[in-house]
């Protein structure tokens, strides 16, 4: 895994963008995400269907992990079984 | 990652709504996708290594950023206003290229290149089907060639890594309501005009293109699409605050107004926030090689600065701002270490949205700062000031001088317009202050011993100026940005 790289839900439609990545297994549901999509969805995992959001991103507790959502769905994003939470985003003046 | 993801969420989210307003023709994200996927398959097919754009902003300046970088191809948007020599030397720097826009000047001034005028990639962006993969977005996504205020225009690469950082730390995707509009009238090839075009769409903030400026042209177009947020750099909104004194024209919806670009004039700034009571100001300031803002002056102290008693909250109108939290930003003497506030020297900063990164080498030092060459101080608060660049600190016998400093206290008085003071040969000192002035209209030209006293009261004698001269105008380049070498060449004339 690497920055750059999209990863795909095996259970929903939920797709991310590696925008920083540490060591780990990245899953959606519950279910490690692939490059690929799935021939045949799975569900996702109990405790696992929280939903993701277009636009969010999405990170670790210790900062090692960052993904942005390119696609919602409604697995929830985790790493090594851990949820992900949505980064704060700092509100700014639109400068530009 | 490919900068190009913002325009393939913007369209995933939301594909039927209308990202671009452009001489009347309006654009879906879906259909600004579908054009730039298009605009990328004629990009790869020609071979080229550059994407140039030689035009004024239309939407062949959207499709050919996002179509570009699909391709991975670095977009190089060129100053149309350049005289042919000078233009000639930055074509011969991005051979070969695929050149958008004015086919014949570009075909005359260099040859070996692809050319296409705007209509024709236009219709080849949309005629053609999409680029089936996209390139990966670890390269570069811009080449912008620098103003070259002080020097030959130097390449500056902006990587996509940057532009993506740079977006994602300061806007919020989907964050615009539907009914929001942003208004650019800055050019293509200025990293104000790129960054607006990745902001506004990454925000789904409908762009309202403005091809060629006039303050009549930009009220209109204002009014009539019911804009809520523009960028301008000072020149324009002087010009747009002295077109409202004689055609008044409601703005009701205009929620925000940023400038930057060169330095405002607090008198300029006073007015607008006069004028326009309900909207919020924000500074910008920033460089190309940071991928545009690194600090702002936000709506709040703007407010606050302006209805202020307090001299030192009230001279915050003509700080910019704080940096961002994104950025880290400190202030070096010459000899690289860090100074306290209220001490000028150098600006450096560090952050993945800063490149620092040219053609030829990198900037950076070994741990990854910037050195902007802009002279500036922070104040108690963490405001940051700029003096001006670095090469044109005044050395008047071993002490620095800052032009802007001296500027300031000469723009106090009621009868000088604008000022700029240079470096000037002295057998005694190495260098000794000259100054150029402008006569406000309807005064009298003040003597130079009322000149010098109003520095020497103010400041200390060092900067009182050796050399004055009286100016019908100061020259600028068209983003208003200061021309120093020139003002140089009047007093070595």
């Amino acid at each position: 895994m690497k920055p750059g790289m999209k990863l795909k839900s095996q259970v929903c439609n939920t797709e991310v963008m590696v925008i920083r990545c540490g060591t780990g297994q990245v899953e959606c549901g519950g279910v490690p995400m692939a490059e690929d999509k799935p021939a045949a969805p799975g569900v996702p995992a109990e405790g696992k269907a929280a939903g993701t959001l277009m636009g969010k991103r999405y990170v670790d507790a210790t900062g090692s992990f960052e993904l942005l959502c390119v696609k919602p769905g409604e697995g929830s994003l985790s790493v090594d079984g851990v949820i992900l939470t949505i980064k704060d985003a700092k509100p700014l003046p639109a400068s530009d | 990652m490919n900068l190009a993801l913002f325009l393939e969420m913007a369209a995933e989210a939301a594909p039927d709504r209308i990202g671009l307003v452009c001489d009347g023709r309006r654009w879906s994200y879906a259909e600004l996708l579908a054009g730039a996927r298009g605009a990328a398959r004629r990009i790869v097919a020609s071979g080229c290594s550059h994407v140039a754009l030689l035009d004024e902003s239309s939407e062949a300046a959207v499709l050919a950023l996002f179509g570009a970088a699909l391709a991975g191809v670095p977009y190089c948007p060129l100053n149309y206003r350049l005289a042919d020599a000078d233009l000639a030397g930055l074509l011969g720097r991005i051979q070969p290229a695929l050149i958008v826009g004015d086919v014949a000047r570009s075909t005359r001034l260099c040859d070996g290149n692809v050319t296409l005028s705007r209509a024709d990639f236009v219709a080849a962006a949309l005629a053609e089907p999409p680029l089936d993969e996209a390139a990966d977005g670890d390269g570069i996504a811009i080449q912008l060639f620098t103003s070259g205020t002080t020097a030959a225009p130097k390449a500056a690469i902006l990587r996509h890594a940057n532009l993506v950082s740079y977006i994602l730390g300061t806007v919020e995707f989907g964050a615009a309501e539907e009914s929001d509009a942003a208004l650019v009238s800055v050019p293509p090839y200025h990293i104000a005009g790129i960054s607006a075009l990745l902001s506004s769409i990454y925000a789904q903030r409908r762009i309202v293109m403005l091809p060629a400026f006039t303050p009549e042209a930009w009220l209109a177009l204002a009014a009539s699409e019911a804009v809520t947020n523009a960028f301008v750099v000072p020149t324009m909104l002087a010009r747009i605050i002295d077109a409202l004194e004689t055609a008044p024209t409601a703005l009701p919806a205009l929620q925000a107004v940023a400038y930057g670009g060169g330095k405002m004039p607090l008198e300029v700034i006073h007015k607008a926030l006069d004028r326009f009571p309900a909207t919020g100001f924000t500074n910008a300031y920033g460089l190309t090689e940071t991928s545009s803002t690194i600090a702002l002056l936000g709506p709040e102290d703007h407010r606050a600065a302006h209805g202020a008693s307090d001299p030192a909250v009230r001279a915050r109108l003509g700080s910019v701002g704080k940096p961002l939290p994104t950025v880290e930003l400190e202030i070096r003497d010459e000899s690289g270490r860090a100074l306290p506030p209220g001490e000028p020297g150098e600006i450096f900063v560090r952050g993945d949205q800063v490149s620092g990164e040219y053609r030829e080498r990198s900037a950076l030092t070994d741990d990854g700062w910037f050195p902007t060459r802009d002279a500036g101080y922070l104040d108690a608060e963490g405001y940051l000031f700029l003096s001006g660049r670095a090469d044109d600190v005044i050395v008047r016998g071993g002490e620095n001088l800052s032009p802007g400093e001296i500027e300031d206290v000469l723009l106090g008085h009621p009868a000088i317009a604008d000022a700029c003071a240079v470096g000037v040969p002295s057998v005694e000192w190495g260098e000794a202050v000259g100054v150029a002035l402008v006569l406000r209209d309807g005064h009298d030209r003040p003597g130079e011993a009322e000149i010098r006293q109003l520095v020497r009261d103010r400041l200390r004698s060092s900067r009182v100026p050796e050399a004055i001269r009286f100016e019908p105008a100061l020259p600028y380049n068209e983003m208003g940005k200061l021309l120093r070498r020139e003002v140089r060449k009047l007093f070595a004339a």
